[in-house]
């Protein structure tokens, strides 16, 4: 039985801009289990990085969580036995010490862009250790090697958070880590660069991994290793993975299970089969046919989804895609704002289609 | 790296040779010189031998001499550590400068120590806290610091010095001590006095540092570096000090090496006329007006080499704080 890590319920964010309110993220739910992938989808600017970074309490400025909660069920990596704490991370102070104990150190987060993720004055090793200072410690035992036990926990030294170090930059398939963990940033390529950025997540044991289109910036080949560090580390250290993407078929290779977003609002969640055999909403369906298919010869245009994507400060009525619904129904779609409802089971679908109006 | 240093030194005398020939020229080219000036005076006022003297001047002085060969000798003795003798005050210029260059270095490093000091925190404050009120109120002062020259302020102060506080503000010692030798009072007048050019000096020269040191940091705050930081769980400070200041600061770098360090030598001028002190500026701005050449030509040669050491030394320190730049 699959349980919960991070449930995120109703959650709204909003900017409040000179020309209005936009509404950035708008009742977004669902659930993150421990160890599993969870693929976000959608356009740019549909929400899903502001989502990611709510949940890391880093929403820009003037962002507000106006509605919502983010429920962390933490489990004490140092302590397995105790009992799961439950957090309200939409309650906790951005500044304050419990978030940046979770930031880091229970969620780490990897980046779009790894070619500036990295301080260009400061070394591999430098960032690894600096989240090692902050957030790994390492037992101390007692006894002889037969009947060792942990009493306790201590920092990591300077020589240990060098080998940890090496050891992460190893793990990531980085070539000659004992050399490249003093290399500046500016010495790696963009695959190596992230390859580091998740040798730095990686290094602290978090129990999520936020992977914000981590591979957008890179090219196919280096694409393909990146996906594949990632999902062999997950099966190795048991992490989850909130994974962020505009790209479907990435997505299709990591996540278990996959919510589309449009416009701040999620508008399908189901497992990746059901997305990519049984879609649901017309806009995934929109979605998947855009998707070039290798072999298939076509007379025509690549598909596209008719439209622009809408101004955010003068949202259409009733259903947010209506305007460029290939399924619109006049006088409903326009009017009737549409429900979140499971019309299968695990299958979640935000649609007048399916309301039976 | 010692093949560099060596090659910018190389480039750097050249630089120091062509400057000062250029220099020389051009304080040559108004019509006449010093004695002609001289000669005029002499004549006004009635001397009947002032032809004959200035003529004894001018052999003196080599000015009978073709402008190639004055350069010459000028710039032999030059290297040599005679820089030649002044017209105006009838010394040779080693005197002169030395006397007044202790002042000046004193004068621009106080200055330039409270400049620094004084800028680099007010703006971080006014980049991590954009547009808050602090902000706005720095950002308007230092706009008016840097729109006030320093000749307007440096008045303004003297007269509420003189006017509010009743104190006497011109130079940097009262009349009774200006040749006494050191004494504890002595030492106390001058900080009575120092503290009106500190002011000044400091007060124009911060406001552009803390604008410079706003804009740098911004952008810097606003890199991907610095999400990822605060990704890791670094708190605020750790993230705006370790991360954004660090990477900031660099340029502000090059204005130390390149514009500050050259300003010891002959300082703010103007401001220096206007309080009279006893520093170099004011010197090479009379010297520059009576053609005084050797003098001005001294100055302005120290000036030079000044900014290019400094803009060697700048270049030097930035390697060593930024991986990405490397000298060859």
């Amino acid at each position: 039985m699959s349980e919960p890590l991070l449930e995120i319920k109703n959650l709204k964010v909003e900017f409040d801009v000179r020309d209005g309110i936009v509404h950035a993220v708008d009742g977004v739910t669902f659930t993150i289990n421990r160890g599993e992938t969870l693929g976000v989808i959608g356009e740019s600017g549909c929400g899903k990085s502001i989502t990611a970074k709510t949940v890391m309490r880093m929403v820009p400025h003037p962002g507000k969580i106006p509605a919502g909660e983010i429920i962390y069920h933490r489990r004490d990596k140092y302590n397995p036995d105790k009992a799961v704490e439950v957090i309200n991370i939409t309650n906790l102070d951005p500044h304050g010490e419990e978030i940046r104990h979770i930031r880091g150190g229970e969620f780490a987060m990897i980046f779009q862009e790894p070619m500036s993720c990295l301080t260009p004055v400061y070394t591999a090793g430098v960032h690894i250790k600096e989240a090692l200072d902050l957030h790994r410690l390492l037992p101390r035992k007692v006894g002889d090697q037969m009947a060792e036990v942990i009493s306790g926990y201590r920092h990591v030294t300077k020589e240990e958070a060098r080998e940890i170090a090496i050891e992460m930059l190893h793990r990531v398939g980085l070539p000659k880590p004992e050399q490249r963990v003093d290399s500046y940033p500016h010495q790696l390529s963009g695959g190596q660069r992230q390859r580091v950025m998740i040798a730095i997540a990686l290094s602290c044991q978090p129990a999520m991994l936020i992977a914000d289109e981590p591979t957008t910036a890179l090219d196919v080949s280096i694409e393909a290793q990146i996906l594949d560090i990632m999902r062999d580390l997950q099966d190795t250290a048991g992490m989850a993975i909130m994974f962020i993407t505009h790209n479907l078929g990435v997505v299709a290779e990591m996540a278990k299970e996959i919510v589309v977003m449009y416009m701040g609002k999620q508008v399908e969640k189901a497992s990746t089969v059901k997305i990519f055999y049984e879609s649901k909403h017309p806009y995934t369906r929109a979605l998947l046919q855009s998707i070039p298919k290798v072999g298939k010869r076509s007379s025509g245009r690549l598909a596209s989804i008719e439209g622009m994507v809408p101004d955010p400060f003068n949202l259409p009525t009733g259903c947010v895609f209506h305007p460029r619904c290939p399924s619109y129904m006049p006088g409903k779609c326009d009017k009737i704002v549409p429900k979140w409802q499971e019309i299968e089971k695990d299958h979640w679908v935000r649609c007048l289609l399916y309301e039976g109006v | 790296m010692l093949s560099y240093i060596l090659r910018r030194l190389g480039y750097a005398a050249i630089m120091l040779v062509l400057v000062s020939f250029v220099s020389f020229l051009i304080i040559e080219l108004p019509p006449g010189d010093y004695l002609t000036k001289k000669l005029q005076d002499l004549q006004a006022r009635g001397d009947r031998s002032a032809e004959l003297r200035i003529a004894e001047y001018r052999v003196r002085y080599g000015l009978d001499k073709p402008l190639m060969e004055r350069y010459w000798i000028w710039i032999s003795n030059f290297v040599k550590g005679d820089f030649g003798e002044s017209f105006e005050f009838e010394r040779p210029v080693t005197e002169i400068l030395g006397n007044r260059i202790g002042f000046t270095v004193l004068m621009a490093v106080s200055v330039i120590i409270v400049q620094w000091a004084v800028a680099i925190p007010i703006g971080v404050y006014s980049a991590t806290h954009q547009y808050s009120l602090g902000d706005q109120i720095i950002t308007t002062v230092s706009f008016v610091g840097l729109g006030m020259p320093g000749f307007l302020l440096a008045l303004l102060v003297m007269f509420v010095a003189m006017v509010v506080l009743g104190q006497e503000v011109s130079g940097l010692f009262s009349q009774e001590f200006k040749d006494a030798p050191w004494t504890i009072a002595k030492i106390i007048d001058l900080l009575k006095h120092l503290w009106i050019p500190a002011l000044v000096g400091s007060v124009t020269g911060t406001a552009g540092l803390v604008r410079i040191m706003r804009g740098n940091l911004l952008e810097t705050l606003g890199q991907p570096f610095i999400e990822a930081a605060r990704a890791r769980g670094l708190t605020k400070r750790q993230v705006t000090w370790k991360h954004a200041v660090r990477v900031a600061i660099n340029p502000l770098i090059i204005i130390l090496g390149s514009e500050t360090l050259p300003s010891v030598v002959a300082g703010n001028a103007l401001v220096a006329t206007v309080l009279n002190l006893p520093t170099v500026g004011p010197l090479y701005v009379l010297a520059l007006q009576s053609q005084d050449m050797y003098l001005a030509g001294t100055v302005l040669i120290f000036i030079v080499a000044m900014t290019l050491i400094g803009s060697l030394l700048a270049d030097l320190t930035l390697a060593a704080l930024d991986p990405r730049i490397r000298l060859e």
